[in-house]
């Protein structure tokens, strides 16, 4: 791994796989009475928030206090930020408190890149999102959460939605994922198209054509303007959140028209195939790209993707900041010892 | 009397000749064996030039002299070779009365380092609404002949075929920055497949064409001469070219970062290549090379624009856009123009001299070198390789994204009517 997670792109199959492994045994630590392990005791990460989130920032946070960090939240309202102060100078403060990882998230495209190679800070810069551009560890754990459903059964196949299973060692070659809705300004469907790719899923994107970047079709995938011949083919559809003010930029008609034409309802959930499952990043406009009737049906994974999401910063971190040696025989070897 | 003696200058890039500079003119050219009492400036393999001319400078005073002043700007012309630049209007206060350009014009002559032609805004604070004071800052002392908004695209159709009309009555020209608002709100970078991946707002080609194409076509219809500035963009050149061939009066500039660099570099998220228009594509920087060669892209215009190293030590977003060019234009254009074979030293000088000159209507400047005319020459080492190192600056500024790259060509001397601004590679 680097010491940096910028973008999914930078990520190796075998540097992915190592994480989402990593995150599975991550994950067992959270069934145990006592979640927490000593891994980064005395190790100190901020999480450096310019924009709310308020989901990826307490993700975060718990990963940090699960592997024993010292955690400081910095968010951008309340702080000098918000009086004009510059992101080096916010780089440069966080550096001399002793840093060892810091967590940004920033509504600036190429905001984390900046902060890992403008030799501001030196520590390990993890992206948390940055503007329309990536979002690594969400492409990460939605990985992490196909893998499970449709790697996880002790064949290799999909588990339909029983439980998750546990998909060590396997990557996702010829999963038919589809991402469905405005891709143009989501960092998530950027950091899954590289990391799908990477694990070798057939990708397709699904989207009006005022919602799909110039040069798309050089992408390594699929890209479709129309939902319902692309369901049948899809182990995992995940749709992605639509703001309603893009109405107003003239992106799409009305939000009505939106949710007729590219919105999951129950019907289109019907077409899916029998283990196929229905993801989200969060929040969700329910109504807008997804009725309640599939966010709430057994086969919506969004409440499981945050679970995971804990497991796999959890992960990030730790191979980040940790070492090189396996997180938990780590602390069995040194509880042994102790002995 | 001082006189200076030439010796064995490739003119233009011809045979060696001695140039004999006599007080502000040039006495002779030819073979001058002796010249009593002149100071000899030894020139062998070197090129001599006319003075360069830059259409397109930002000189930042008044108001932002943080980033640069007349007389920096102007030394750091000197360096570059520079003879004459034209001073934008994007100042604070805006140069849209003859009270600013005056000023501008003043401070220029005090320098001594360089000719400074003001540029006149086209509308009241660059605001695209009502026009400014044209024929007043024609009449003052600066003799404005040359009108933009540069910063802003004058994109109300009314008030650009008014300004190109109203500019008749005194031979001025108006240059646009051509950039349709409504397709570039937000915009960081060129629209392509680059900004796509990085998530960066796009800043498509067809928001430059459509107001090229536009304004082509207004200029046609009145009979007004239009001047586009910094063309960026394949189409547009084509645009250009068409418009030519109709015999419509148009002319055009190209900068020199966008006959060298592209919009690939925006992957390191770097502000030093944030520009306006946006670096674009490979394909875009040799239709350009090819129009700037066969004249269709009339000549070369730094944009140089100085600013205070914290407005670049930031997130791309946050940075402001510009670069600076006046010290390193005629290295590029060696780089990418001569050393290429496209254009020999008389088409550089044509190019970067002559032709800006017919464009801004200077006079005493892009002329020949030839016995009679003032003395405004440039003298060019061009078996010189260096990196770039801006410290070594005299521009205020230092965004200059050829920094640690290696770039041919010095300017060893540059002579503004007989006097030396620039001797041996260096600010006199």
């Amino acid at each position: 791994m680097k010491r940096h997670l910028i973008s999914a792109a930078d990520l190796t199959r075998d540097d992915a796989l190592l994480v989402l492994d990593t995150a599975e045994e991550m994950a067992r630590v959270a069934d145990r009475p006592i979640k927490k392990l000593p891994t980064l005791r005395g190790r100190t990460v901020v999480n450096l928030f310019f924009e709310d989130s308020t989901r990826t920032r307490i993700s975060f946070e718990a990963a940090a206090k699960r592997l024993s960090a010292d955690v400081i939240n910095f968010s951008a309202k309340g702080s000098s930020v918000s009086k004009g102060e510059s992101l080096k100078d916010t780089a440069l403060t966080l550096e001399a408190m002793g840093a060892d990882a810091v967590v940004i998230r920033h509504h600036a495209s190429g905001a984390p890149h900046r902060l890992a190679t403008s030799g501001w800070i030196g520590g390990s810069v993890v992206n948390a999102g940055d503007g329309t551009h990536e979002h690594p560890t969400q492409a990460l754990l939605d990985a992490f959460t196909m893998r499970r459903h449709l790697a996880g059964a002790p064949d290799g196949g999909p588990t339909y939605h029983r439980e998750p299973g546990d998909g060590t060692g396997r990557d996702l070659a010829g999963r038919r994922i589809t991402i469905v809705g405005d891709v143009l300004h989501s960092r998530v469907a950027r950091s899954n198209v590289h990391l799908l790719n990477t694990l070798g899923a057939e990708i397709t994107l699904v989207a009006p054509p005022t919602l799909l970047p110039i040069g798309v079709e050089t992408w390594p995938c699929e890209v479709s303007y129309d939902l319902d011949p692309i369901l049948a083919k899809t182990d995992a559809v995940m749709m992605l959140r639509v703001q309603s003010e893009r109405m107003n930029a003239a992106f799409f008609p009305t939000e009505r028209e939106y949710a007729r034409r590219y919105g999951l309802d129950g019907a289109r959930m019907a077409a899916l195939p029998g283990h196929a499952i229905v993801m989200h990043p969060g929040p969700m406009n329910r109504g807008m790209e997804i009725t309640a009737e599939v966010a709430d049906s057994g086969r919506c994974t969004v409440v499981e993707q945050v679970a995971n999401g804990v497991s796999v910063r959890m992960a990030v971190l730790y191979l980040l900041l940790g070492g090189n040696e396996p997180a938990i025989t780590t602390a069995r070897t040194q509880e042994n010892n102790d002995r | 009397m001082t006189k200076i003696l030439i010796r064995g200058a490739k003119v233009l890039g011809g045979e060696p000749q001695d140039v004999l500079i006599d007080s502000e003119t040039i006495a002779s050219v030819g073979s001058v064996p002796d010249a009593a009492g002149a100071t000899v400036v030894e020139a062998e393999g070197k090129i001599l030039l006319p003075g360069l001319v830059d259409l397109h400078t930002h000189l930042r005073e008044p108001g932002r002299e943080d980033s640069e002043t007349v007389l920096t700007g102007t030394r750091a012309a000197a360096a570059g070779g520079y003879t004459a630049v034209h001073a934008m209007a994007n100042t604070f206060p805006v140069a849209d009365t003859a009270g600013v350009v005056e000023q501008v014009w003043r401070l220029g002559r005090e320098s001594g380092y360089c000719d400074v032609q003001p540029v006149g805004a086209v509308t009241v604070g660059l605001e695209g609404k009502q026009l400014a004071e044209l024929g007043a800052m024609a009449e003052s002392a600066a003799a404005v002949r040359v009108f933009s908004d540069d910063g802003k695209c004058v994109d109300d159709a009314v008030i650009m075929r008014r300004a190109l009309e109203y500019v008749k009555a005194f031979d001025g020209v108006v240059a646009q920055h051509a950039q349709e608002p409504r397709l570039t709100e937000g915009a960081q970078m060129n629209e392509g497949l680059v900004s796509g991946e990085l998530g960066l707002r796009g800043w498509p080609a067809v928001a430059e064409e459509s107001i090229i194409a536009r304004d082509v076509l207004l200029a046609a219809h009145v009979g007004s001469r239009v001047h586009i500035c910094h063309l960026s963009t394949a189409g547009s050149v084509e645009l250009v070219r068409w418009a030519k061939s109709k015999g419509w009066n148009v002319t055009a500039e190209v900068t020199p970062h966008h006959l060298l660099l592209t919009d690939e570099l925006v992957r390191s998220y770097n502000p030093v290549y944030k520009v306006n228009p946006p670096l674009r594509t490979e394909a875009d920087v040799m239709a350009l090379r090819e129009a700037l060669a066969d004249g269709t892209i009339d000549c070369v215009a730094t944009d140089h624009a100085p600013h205070p190293h914290e407005d670049k030590d930031c997130e791309w977003a946050a940075a402001a856009m510009g670069m600076i060019g006046l010290e390193t234009a005629l290295s590029v254009v060696q780089h990418t123009m001569v050393d290429t074979g496209l254009l020999d030293w008389a088409g550089v000088a044509d190019r970067m001299s002559f032709r800006p000159a017919v464009i801004g209507r200077l006079h005493g400047h892009g002329r020949p070198v030839a016995a009679g005319e003032p003395a405004n020459l440039t003298l060019v080492d061009p078996q010189y390789r260096g990196v770039v190192n801006p410290v070594g600056f005299a521009s205020r500024s230092r965004n200059t994204p050829y920094e640690g790259i290696e770039l041919p060509g010095r300017v060893t001397a540059t002579f503004l009517r007989g006097k030396a601004t620039v001797m041996d590679g260096k600010l006199a």
